[in-house]
This record gives C-alpha cells, sequence and structure tokens, in this order.
C-alpha cells in the first residue's frame, strides 16, 4: 500500500506534530516499508483465524466499587509545567 | 413549503457509582480541584485501567429498562484526540461492539403511545472540568474518568416537544433505576440534538445541524424550535444548509455557528488493548432484570387498576419515584374507604405547595401521617377546606403538627348549636331585607345570609350547620 505526503501531514496533524521536509522525506521511506509488512497480511490464508480485539485469552476483568487512596493535589501537581492553585494550567483555549 | 422536522438525542449520563470508571479515585463534585484524581485517571504512561463491575451492572440494568439487546461480546475503543480536558488525548468509549443496541421507549401524545427507537446505548467516560480565565484555562481532572453511558435515539422525534417528552420519559426511567442523578444543570445529564427537515413527504433526511451547549429539557425543546424556524427560513430562500455544530445562547434564545476547523473528524478508533472484552450471558443479564424496580408505565397502569385512578392523576403520582412511593404509602395508610378523596389532596393542595416551592412533594417537609392528620380534621368538619390549605402551607414551614396549628391560630369551626344561633340572631336582625327576600321565595338569599354568618364568626362557623340552622329559623317562623 502506498502512503503519499498529504496522508502523512494529516496524520502529522492529528498527532500535533510539526514536520520538517527533511523528516517527512524519511518518514515517507519508513512508513512505506511498514505498511508494506502490514500488507503481507493480506497474502496469508487466514480463514480459520477468529477476528481479535485482545492479544490475552482473558476477558470480564473487572474491579469491585471500592475506594482508593487518591493521589495530594501536591503530588497529581508536581510534575505539571504549569500549574495555578490546585488546577493545572493551560493557554487559553477558547476565545 | 412545509417541512417535517426529524429529531435524534443524544443523551450522556454519569452514572451515580462510588468511584470513577477505571479507578478508585471517589466521585464527589464537592471536592477540592485535583484531589480526586491518580495515575490512572490523570492518564500516566504504564498505569492499567480496570473497569467498574458496578457500572456494568448499572449500564445493563439502563439497557435493558430501555428495552435494548444487550450485546454478548463487547469492548472499548480509544477515541483519539486533544484536549486539555483529555490526560490521555483518548477517551476511552466503544465504536463497533457497544453494550447494547436496539432499544425503545415510547412518548405519549393525546394518550396515544408513540415508539421511540433507541440505536444503542455505550459505556464511556467522562472529561475534566475547564475553567477559562484571562490568558489561561484552568484544568481540574475530579471529573475525568466518571462512568457516562450514552443513550442514542433513532431520528424518531418530528418535533422539539416529541424531544421534551422523550427526555422527561427517558429521565423518569433512569430516576426509577437509581442510577444517575439525572440532574442537566450540575451536568449529569447532558443532551446534544442532532436536528434536521425534509420536505413533507420525503423519505430522504436534510442536512442536519448538531446542536450543544443546552442545560435544561426546556432548553433542549427551546434550541430546537429556534431551529426548526431558521433551517425552514434558510431553506426557503433556497440558501444551502452546512452540516455543522452550533451551541444554544439561553440568554439571546439562538443557536450560534460553533465555526470549527474544516474537515471530518477523524477520532481512529481502535480497540483498547489495556482493556478486556466482555463476555455478557444470559445468566448475568436475567440476574440483573430481576433487579429492575417496577418502572413508570408499570406503575402507572398499576395505580390506575389499583387505586382505580384516572390516567391524568396516576400520570402526575408516578412522574417522581419519590413522589410515587409517597403517594402510595398516603393512599394506604389513608382510613377513609374513597381513595379518591387523598389523591385529590394529593395532586391538588399537595402539587400546588410543591410548585410553589419549585421541589417535589415527596421534598415538602411533612409526613403521611401529619398529612392525612390534617385532611382529619376537614372530613370531621372540625375545620373548612380553606383553612386546610392554609394550614397545610404553615404546616410545612414550620414543620408543626396539624393540631398545634389549628388550635394556635383557633381555627376549630364553631358546631355549637346554642353560640351559632345567636349570631344567626344578630344577622336576622341587621338583615331585614335579604330576610324578606327569602321568606318571598329568592332561595339565593339564605346564601347571602349564611356569608354574613360566616363573616361574623370570621370565618370560624361550620358552613353546613349554619345552612340548616338558619333555613329552619327562617320557615319555622
Amino acid at each position: 500500500m502506498a502512503i503519499d505526503n498529504e496522508t502523512i501531514r494529516h496524520v502529522a496533524h492529528l498527532a500535533r506534530i510539526d514536520l520538517q521536509a527533511k523528516e517527512l522525506e524519511r518518514l515517507h521511506v519508513q512508513l512505506h516499508e511498514i505498511l508494506g509488512f502490514i500488507d503481507k497480511i493480506s497474502n496469508l490464508n487466514i480463514e480459520d483465524v477468529l477476528p481479535a480485539s485482545h492479544i490475552l485469552p482473558i476477558s470480564n476483568v473487572l474491579r469491585e466499587d471500592i475506594p482508593h487512596t487518591s493521589l495530594t493535589p501536591e503530588r497529581a501537581l508536581e510534575n505539571a509545567p504549569s500549574k495555578k492553585g490546585n488546577f493545572f494550567s493551560v493557554p487559553k483555549i477558547i476565545e | 413549503m412545509i417541512y417535517q422536522t426529524v429529531i435524534g438525542l443524544e443523551v450522556h449520563l454519569q452514572l451515580s457509582t462510588k468511584t470513577k470508571a477505571f479507578c478508585g479515585c471517589i466521585i464527589d463534585f464537592g471536592r477540592a480541584p485535583n484531589t480526586c484524581v491518580c495515575p490512572i485517571c490523570l492518564g500516566f504512561p504504564g498505569t492499567l485501567p480496570v473497569y467498574n463491575k458496578e457500572a456494568l451492572n448499572s449500564a445493563i440494568k439502563v439497557a435493558l429498562a430501555f428495552n435494548c439487546q444487550i450485546q454478548e461480546h463487547t469492548k472499548f475503543d480509544r477515541k483519539n484526540y486533544f484536549y486539555p480536558d483529555l490526560p490521555k488525548n483518548y477517551q476511552i468509549s466503544q465504536y463497533d461492539l457497544p453494550l447494547s443496541r436496539n432499544g425503545y421507549l415510547y412518548i405519549y401524545r393525546d394518550n396515544k403511545p408513540k415508539r421511540i427507537g433507541i440505536t444503542r446505548i455505550h459505556l464511556e467516560e467522562d472529561a475534566g472540568k475547564l475553567i477559562h480565565e484571562d490568558g489561561q484555562s484552568l484544568v481540574d481532572f475530579n471529573r475525568a474518568g466518571i462512568p457516562l453511558i450514552e443513550i442514542v435515539s433513532e431520528p424518531d422525534l418530528f418535533s422539539p416537544q416529541e424531544a421534551f417528552d422523550y427526555l422527561t420519559n427517558l429521565k423518569s426511567i433512569i430516576e426509577y433505576l437509581d442510577v444517575s442523578d439525572c440532574d442537566m444543570e450540575k451536568g449529569s445529564l447532558r443532551c446534544d440534538a442532532n436536528i434536521s427537515l425534509r420536505k413533507a413527504g420525503s423519505l430522504e433526511l436534510g442536512v442536519k445541524t448538531e446542536l450543544k451547549n443546552m442545560n435544561s429539557f426546556k432548553g433542549v425543546k427551546d434550541a430546537l424550535s429556534f431551529e426548526v424556524g431558521r433551517q425552514a427560513e434558510l431553506l426557503d430562500r433556497g440558501g444551502d444548509m452546512v452540516q455543522e455544530t452550533r451551541l444554544w445562547d439561553a440568554e439571546k434564545g439562538v443557536t450560534v455557528s460553533m465555526r470549527t476547523k474544516e474537515g471530518a473528524k477523524d477520532y481512529r478508533y481502535f480497540p483498547d488493548p489495556d482493556l478486556t472484552r466482555f463476555h455478557i450471558n444470559q445468566d448475568m443479564i436475567e440476574r440483573l432484570r430481576l433487579k429492575l424496580p417496577e418502572l413508570p408505565q408499570e406503575k402507572l397502569q398499576r395505580f390506575m387498576k389499583e387505586y382505580s385512578l384516572s390516567e391524568y392523576d396516576a400520570k402526575i403520582l408516578v412522574s417522581s419515584k419519590e413522589d410515587a412511593r409517597f403517594s402510595e404509602e398516603c393512599i394506604r395508610i389513608y382510613p377513609g374507604k374513597d381513595k379518591k378523596l387523598m389523591v385529590n389532596w394529593l395532586i391538588g393542595p399537595l402539587l400546588s405547595e410543591a410548585n410553589s416551592r419549585k421541589v417535589k412533594i415527596s421534598e415538602l417537609n411533612i409526613t403521611n401521617d401529619e398529612l392525612i392528620s390534617l385532611i382529619g380534621f376537614v372530613e370531621r368538619g372540625e375545620i373548612s377546606g380553606l383553612s386546610a390549605k392554609g394550614v397545610l402551607s404553615q404546616m410545612i414551614d414550620s414543620g408543626k403538627s396539624a393540631r398545634e396549628l389549628i388550635i394556635e391560630s383557633n381555627l376549630l369551626q364553631v358546631s355549637d348549636t346554642e353560640e351559632l344561633s345567636k349570631i344567626i340572631e344578630s344577622v336576622i336582625l341587621e338583615n331585614t331585607k335579604s330576610v324578606d327576600d327569602f321568606r318571598s321565595g329568592k332561595t339565593n338569599a339564605l346564601m347571602f345570609l349564611v356569608g354574613q354568618v360566616m363573616k361574623k364568626s370570621s370565618g370560624k362557623a361550620n358552613p353546613k350547620i349554619v345552612g340548616q340552622l338558619l333555613s329552619r329559623r327562617l320557615t319555622d317562623a
């Protein structure tokens, strides 16, 4: 499967990654190879393989509705690049 | 041009579990910012979410109450997007294998049921809360990770009023299940609406807009009504409808385009590898089905049958679970034979006290026993119906008993014939013209004289007895 630069730019935008022209070129080659690997699957006979959404043979893992101890706000905010009081702070996102 | 309005609603509902969907942080809206957070709900790398069993049970109950088919296999997916209230940069939600599909609920117009399809009910999690200030937005993640369910209706609603009725019935059913606060103002129930118009008779759907930012059921109805007008006018002018999201401005009473960047939403859903699939077997479903309480529609039918209520009366009483419980208890312990008298008190004076205080009847400061004690005074003829309504209001305000208030305000009706006769004599002397009128056959004059006696007794005379005494006195002489 071929991938064009437009698609790479779109995916980069969705991931909020700003790509330089050089990076775009390099990624084009790499993504092309990766997609090539995935293409191999379509050449395999998978008739007897059931679709899976999970690699482990486990299901119905649930927890009881029991409270645990939460972090203190000091601890929760410890690594925040920017904070105000008990809040995380980010550049204003609406006008 | 005549158009048909087509509406579909998406309701997000916070489940009132003790802890969040994927971690044990407690859910408590009163807490200081970022005090109910942990590495899981903050989306730290290397943490593992595990779903809350109680949330799954609640969601299945809701799905059953809305007659949905619970899917045998269900899984969580990641919905990827960036927003500061979303710590992981994806929301855990469900995409192609939702918990349940193909449900319905009924709405009623002129007592005719209309079936509204429910496309799906799926599980997801809430985002954090943003507070916008000068130059910065502040983030509180206490809400992040609270279990939500999304209830998506079919585009089966054909007017803003039908949308309103759908929401009212949906809320009532969920309140009965006791799985959510359902408080739109607090945000525990949120509703987005899709609306489009099509030429009457056409089967093809028109271009739709998605409406957001409504914070009451009335807001939803008003926003939809505005949108019906706006779209009709645009289509009449031959304008092109754009598929867009519009925000309801309740103050101005208009919807405003959100003007988002172009390009279809691209959430790149994929199965969340941190969470296992769920196999929901018939046993589990039946166990939960047995736990379902009597739902509003069943209760309505039972009230009509057991207490011989009209549909109108029964509907008022069952509209809230707590009111239904309070009312049924009143009807049960009411000693009189004619239960209708008790019902009249509930949907009459009690309901109007509740409405004027903007609460439910079950939230009024009065017990079933006290209410019935008050009604007893009226039925024994000891106080008038009119004073009883005043006493009721005072009981609710003061918390005092009916007896206390009736004695305090000296409201006991005078039924003592000797005392009443004295008043009657003086009224006869003062109103000779009316007395003559009555004697010459104008029976209406009697009512006037009874009124005068009532006035003289400051409303305490028993009007029935006054009437008897007066007419006997005037016809005998």
